[in-house]
């Protein structure tokens, strides 16, 4: 290798980092957990809520730590009103499972054990992916989905 | 060849008269394959000998005029039937006669201009090549012998880097910055990612390298994206008033100097695409263009050559004269 000039590779020069910021807790964190599903009412009537609660310290979430309950139909609510408003590509709610609504099952149908447990994995990794898009932190059905005691389905739509 | 003629065919050979010391490079071929042709540069004269053999002997050959040409052109692979020219010269080798006997010819096209590099595109190709050609009343012979051309560059005067503040309001905000804006086709890319603000979990980064031929003009513009490299840069999560290096060796790609707007017919440009994808696999990019050049090899080696005979001054003649038939070795 004989050019002419060597090229210099050495690294550009950047400014040293802040330790507090090197050490502290990151500005990303955003935890959110779905979990405790009661089976509330009787016979017909019956229907699963989960504790959905939430603990971060992104500054556009008013509350830093938030628990609420919330059914299945509450999280289909939020997936159509963000594919309604947002441009984003909302990701998959687990199933329906209207088989299991069916009479005449052998188990519990939508009230037995695994079922719950796997619904309840998939509306958990449903809720931590859609919090953390840029795009959906702006829309208001989202926070209110996450910090308000009950979903106002008569609410005006809109960004944050 | 003619199956219904028992007349006089021939066979056209082009020889260079510099074919011994010329030196040849690979260029790929519109089906990916990669061949060796010889290289010229502009200005540079182009010279050889046409032999036309006859196939049969004892027979006459009986033609409408012999020439040869140098031609430069663009084919649009969307548009075959139309080829552009945009270099396009003739010599007459013989007028229209017969050939009793086996034939060689002379030629010289003197320092051709030769404006664009050869390129071998997805859309587009832009060839030079010369053709000889025996001009008969039923059916032509031709040969032609394909060249490649390269363009040369200087370092450039003005070269600035590139350095620019992006993000995403309250999510993300970095400043990126590349040492130069116009790099050399064997030179290396050296920069770094500065992170602002980080409010998303990132889990690692990547810088791309992207070719985008763009042929057509006015309303039917087409782009043909490819990329080229992918070259993680960082791999976990970065936090504010973190610096991450950049360094990336451009000879290990296959690239082109960057075209624009070649005889208006084709542009190939190039671009580097900042890469950042979180844990959800959502993807954050910002893109920019550099401009890539052709670093001619000639300095090389009088360089090597020239160091050798500087050792001298002062080393012992021993060493010196290693160093010199070492520098010989290399230039040749």
């Amino acid at each position: 290798m004989s050019e002419a000039t060597v090229a210099d590779t050495r690294r550009l020069n950047s400014k040293p980092q802040d330790l507090t910021d090197a050490y502290g807790p990151p500005s990303n964190f955003l935890e959110i957990d779905v979990y405790d599903p009661q089976t509330i009412g009787v016979g017909r009537n019956r229907f699963t809520t989960y504790e959905v609660r939430m603990k971060t310290n992104l500054p556009i979430f008013k509350m830093k730590e938030s628990c609420v309950r919330r059914r299945y139909s509450d999280f289909e609510w939020l997936k159509n009103e963000l594919e309604r408003d947002s441009k984003i590509v909302v990701p998959p709610l687990p199933g329906k499972a209207l088989k299991r609504q069916l009479p005449f099952r052998g188990d519990e149908g939508i009230f037995e054990e695994s079922f719950i447990e796997e619904r309840r994995a998939g509306l958990e990794q449903f809720i931590n992916r859609i919090a953390g898009h840029p795009l959906a932190q702006n829309e208001r059905c989202l926070h209110m989905f996450l910090q308000e005691e009950s979903i106002d389905r008569n609410y005006i739509p809109g960004k944050v | 060849m003619s199956f219904f003629s028992f007349g006089q065919t021939a066979e056209i050979d082009i020889v260079l008269n510099d074919a011994e010391t010329r030196k040849k490079v690979e260029h790929k071929t519109e089906d990916g394959k990669k061949d060796k042709y010889f290289l010229f540069y502009d200005g540079e004269t182009v010279s050889g000998k046409v032999n036309v053999t006859l196939k049969n002997p004892g027979k006459r050959l009986e033609h409408q005029g012999i020439k040869i040409e140098f031609i430069g052109q663009i084919e649009l692979y969307f548009d075959r039937g139309n080829h552009h020219e945009f270099v396009s010269l003739v010599k007459d080798l013989a007028r229209p006669g017969e050939m009793a006997q086996s034939q060689t010819f002379d030629f010289e096209f003197t320092h051709v201009e030769k404006p664009y590099e050869s390129y071998t595109g997805q859309n587009v190709k832009l060839r030079y090549f010369l053709r000889a050609t025996i001009s008969r009343r039923l059916n032509d012979i031709c040969k032609e012998l394909e060249i490649v051309v390269h363009t040369l560059s200087t370092y450039p005067e003005l070269n600035s880097s590139i350095k620019m503040e992006v993000g995403i309001e309250d999510c993300l905000h970095i400043e990126f910055e590349y040492n130069k804006s116009k790099y050399h086709l064997k030179d290396v890319i050296v920069g770094k990612i500065y992170f602002l603000l980080v409010r998303i979990k990132i889990k690692h980064m990547e810088i791309d390298i992207i070719k985008r031929e763009t042929t057509g003009t006015g309303p039917n513009v087409y782009h043909e994206n490819d990329t080229i490299a992918k070259y993680e840069i960082m791999d976990g999560a970065p936090v504010r008033g973190e610096s991450i290096p950049i360094r990336l060796f451009l000879a290990g790609y296959e690239m082109t100097p960057t075209m624009r707007d070649i005889n208006k017919k084709f542009s190939v440009r190039y671009y580097l695409n900042l890469v950042l994808i979180d844990e959800e696999e959502r993807r954050y990019f910002k893109q920019q263009e550099i401009t890539l050049w052709r670093k001619g090899d000639i300095v090389r080696k009088s360089m090597s050559h020239q160091a050798a005979i500087a050792s001298q001054r002062f080393e012992g003649s021993a060493s010196s004269e290693k160093a010199l038939s070492q520098a010989k070795e290399e230039d040749d």
